[in-house]
């Protein structure tokens, strides 16, 4: 690690600092024009569906919201009942838009970032079919009450095996990008993006594979349920929003990012540590009880992570974090940093076994994997997809003051969302330790929150809206004239996006 | 990491070494677990726990593709680590092998409702002693009553009804032995009946069957184990 680090290409089309490699020449506009044009129709496939999915899951939670407090609520429809519901929108949230979408991302950073042009594009778009043939299937099976019963791990075999092969030609196909690739050294997001295409095909095939052998009965399924559901959240949804964060915030306020080692420190402690959390999922229960303390610790390793990716993200901004008023994708991009940096603390204190006594049954988990994937996760990727789109179709974002309602609707409703079941979690948790209190009236005391949460998601929803309508308008070519990027208001010192 | 060796080996090998101690390790540690059985002069006796047969198989069916899990945990945990024991819902905490033949253990994550890893229990409560709501008995004519209509029997219940799990019937002849006794607004009406589907049926025998307060050698018992008040 002694040599120079590349810091990333500028973004106009001035030549990179001299740490570029010798061997070959900084990126010109022609070589990125082709790589983009080489990643268009993949790319545009992933996200186009990935947004069809998003509208599903939206809906979809939408219902669950509202049944928490009015359980009546489509109680006769035996597919929409409460308890097939909240595993449909679970798969569908992650595997169709967070997946889809962060594999769209991975796609675009993997050939920009190694600068190679990408051969057999419809084999990408093949995988993304037979990913989602597999993820319709999952869900019409769980809807159908045809599910396996682990909690994340719903889908049932031949589903999942077909989800496997979609998944398995992306992570194989970006390895191999990796092996093509022009720029000797590798930016930090390609690193991350590299654990992402290994340890999730890992992952989902050993859970996958794991229940449905008989040896494997009791509570190790529900242990490496929790292993697998764990690390979907750190390996995948954490490494993709890193990786993007750490390409797209650099590339607008157009500045390397504040220091390459301690970044790969961040990088170091995160691969060695995040696999190792998923026991906290079961803190309490029937398990062996060397596991939770086991993940309790390698939670509390994390903390380098989050120090690191908190402090170099926030010093790269510096100055210029006034830009978040002009350039959308940086607003979304900072706000999902560090929605990022709430969600690991709030994990962190949450492992610890003498708060997860009371918070562990109660709505705050729900919070937590809300809090990474609407408001750090999602807000990176609608900052990714800003940022990209216009590079791929040629116009700019029709209208900026779409782009503010969608960030009011995705970052106060979503917000809201969070943050209702955060207390609610909290109020009736602490109920829940004071055993006086019948159980009747914990119930009670988180179930105020509810109703405010639903209609927080009615904001949310039309935020989700607005990006979809404005997402298919760059799909008809409907936008600005390419060239100057759509800002929030007009920035007078550079020319950026 | 300018080259891919050793970036390919920290992930690899960070991530064969998380697998190894969440997958591999805890499958050596309780994988082979076997039943506790009393041996009575060469007479095996007392075995616990035991598969699940015949109706109480098809009623776990229903709970899980009913979704139960996703409001209803099924694990008690002692009393450092939670109010399970002192809320009525068990006797003791419950330990890997209470859960040897289930492919998968419904443990759960979220409780919107009591746990039931004990519901079947007559011990079994949710609600305080002095309670006058307290039932009686919660047999399977109350679990069919509280499927059907949760707030009949519990007010301030916020748990879906599963009216699709019974019929309305028109009554030929005599009324059916399990018919709801129903009044008010869910009164199905003169001359008709609700009567449980076989799902419904399954159900409340699975429930009724749940029941993991035998003793283990590996756990104490609450009464040992708890705080005195």
């Amino acid at each position: 690690m002694t040599a120079v680090e590349a810091p990333l290409p500028s973004p106009a089309a001035a030549p990179a600092s001299a740490a570029t490699p010798p061997t070959i020449g900084p990126m010109t506009a022609v070589e990125r024009a082709a790589i983009d044009a080489s990643t268009r129709g993949p790319v545009l496939f992933y996200f186009g569906n990935a947004v069809l999915w998003l509208i599903a899951a939206t809906v979809f939670g939408f219902i669950t919201s509202v049944q928490l407090h009015s359980p009546n609520f489509l109680a006769d429809i035996p597919f929409l009942t409460h308890g097939r519901l909240v595993p449909a929108y679970n798969n569908i949230i992650t595997y169709g838009w967070a997946s889809l979408a962060g594999m769209g991302v991975a796609i675009w950073l993997m050939a920009r970032l190694c600068r190679v042009q990408i051969k057999f594009g419809g084999v990408l778009i093949a995988s993304a079919i037979i990913w989602q043939i597999g993820l319709t299937f999952g869900i019409i099976n769980i809807l159908a009450g045809r599910t396996t019963g682990i909690e994340w791990l719903e889908i049932p075999g031949p589903s999942a095996a077909l989800m496997l092969v979609g998944y398995a030609i992306v992570g194989l196909w970006g390895i191999l990008v990796w092996g093509f690739r022009k720029q000797a050294s590798a930016y930090i997001s390609v690193w991350y993006l590299l654990g992402a295409f290994v340890w999730f095909p890992w992952v989902f095939a050993t859970a996958h594979i794991t229940k449905t052998m008989p040896q494997m009965a009791g509570v190790v399924q529900n242990i490496i349920a929790a292993w697998a559901s764990q690390s979907f959240f750190s390996v995948w949804v954490t490494a993709v929003g890193l990786a993007a964060a750490y390409y797209l915030i650099p590339k607008v306020i157009n500045r390397p990012i504040f220091s390459y080692n301690v970044a790969t420190v961040g990088f170091s402690a995160f691969i060695a540590f995040a696999g190792l959390t998923g026991a906290t999922r079961l803190s309490g229960g029937p398990l062996p009880a060397w596991l939770v303390t086991l993940s309790i610790a390698a939670n509390i390793m994390l903390v380098v992570q989050i120090v690191t990716v908190g402090v170099n993200l926030i010093l790269t901004m510096q100055d210029k974090l006034h830009m978040i008023y002009h350039s959308p994708t940086l607003r979304f991009t900072f706000f999902g940093v560090i929605c990022f940096l709430i969600s690991s603390v709030l994990g962190l204190f949450s492992s610890l076994r003498s708060v997860d006594r009371a918070l562990h049954f109660t709505q705050f988990t729900t919070a937590q994997t809300q809090l990474v994937l609407f408001l750090f996760f999602s807000m990176v990727i609608y900052g990714a997809i800003y940022y990209i789109l216009p590079r791929l179709v040629g116009c700019e974002w029709l209208s900026s003051s779409m782009i503010t309602l969608h960030f009011y609707g995705a970052a106060y409703g979503g917000g809201t969302m969070v943050a209702m079941l955060l207390m609610g979690g909290v109020a009736s948790g602490l109920s829940f330790i004071d055993s006086e209190a019948t159980f009747a009236q914990i119930i009670q005391i988180g179930q105020v929150y509810l109703p405010g949460r639903s209609l927080a998601w009615v904001l949310f929803s039309i935020g989700n809206l607005i990006f979809a309508l404005h997402f298919a308008l760059m799909l008809l070519r409907i936008g600005q004239p390419g060239g100057q990027a759509t800002l929030f208001s007009p920035l007078e010192e550079e020319k950026h996006s | 990491m300018n080259r891919s060796l050793p970036l390919f080996s920290w992930i690899i090998i960070s991530f064969a070494l998380s697998c190894y101690a969440l997958v591999i390790l805890p499958q050596q540690q309780i994988g082979g677990l076997q039943p506790q059985f009393a041996d009575d002069e060469g007479k095996i006796t007392d075995i616990y726990p035991v598969e699940n047969r015949g109706v109480v198989e098809k009623g776990r069916q229903v709970y899980q593709s009913e979704g139960c899990l996703y409001c209803h945990s099924q694990q008690i945990r002692d009393v450092q680590n939670g109010t399970d024991l002192e809320r009525g819902w068990g006797e003791r905490r419950t330990v890997p092998r209470d859960y040897i033949f289930e492919q998968p253990p419904f443990l759960g994550s979220t409780r919107l409702g009591p746990d039931l890893a004990n519901v079947g229990s007559a011990k079994w409560r949710n609600e305080a002693i002095d309670d006058p709501r307290k039932p009686a008995k919660r047999d399977a004519a109350w679990h069919l009553l509280h499927l059907y209509a949760p707030d009949t029997v519990i007010t301030e219940s916020n748990m879906p009804p599963y009216r699709y799990l019974f019929e309305r019937r028109k009554i030929s002849g005599q009324r059916s032995a399990d018919a709801l006794k129903l009044e008010g607004k869910n009164d199905p009406g003169e001359g008709y009946e609700i009567v449980p589907k076989p799902e419904a049926k399954a159900l409340v025998g699975y429930l009724l069957s749940l029941d993991r307060s035998h003793p283990l050698a590996e756990v104490k018992t609450a009464a040992a184990e708890a705080p005195k008040k």
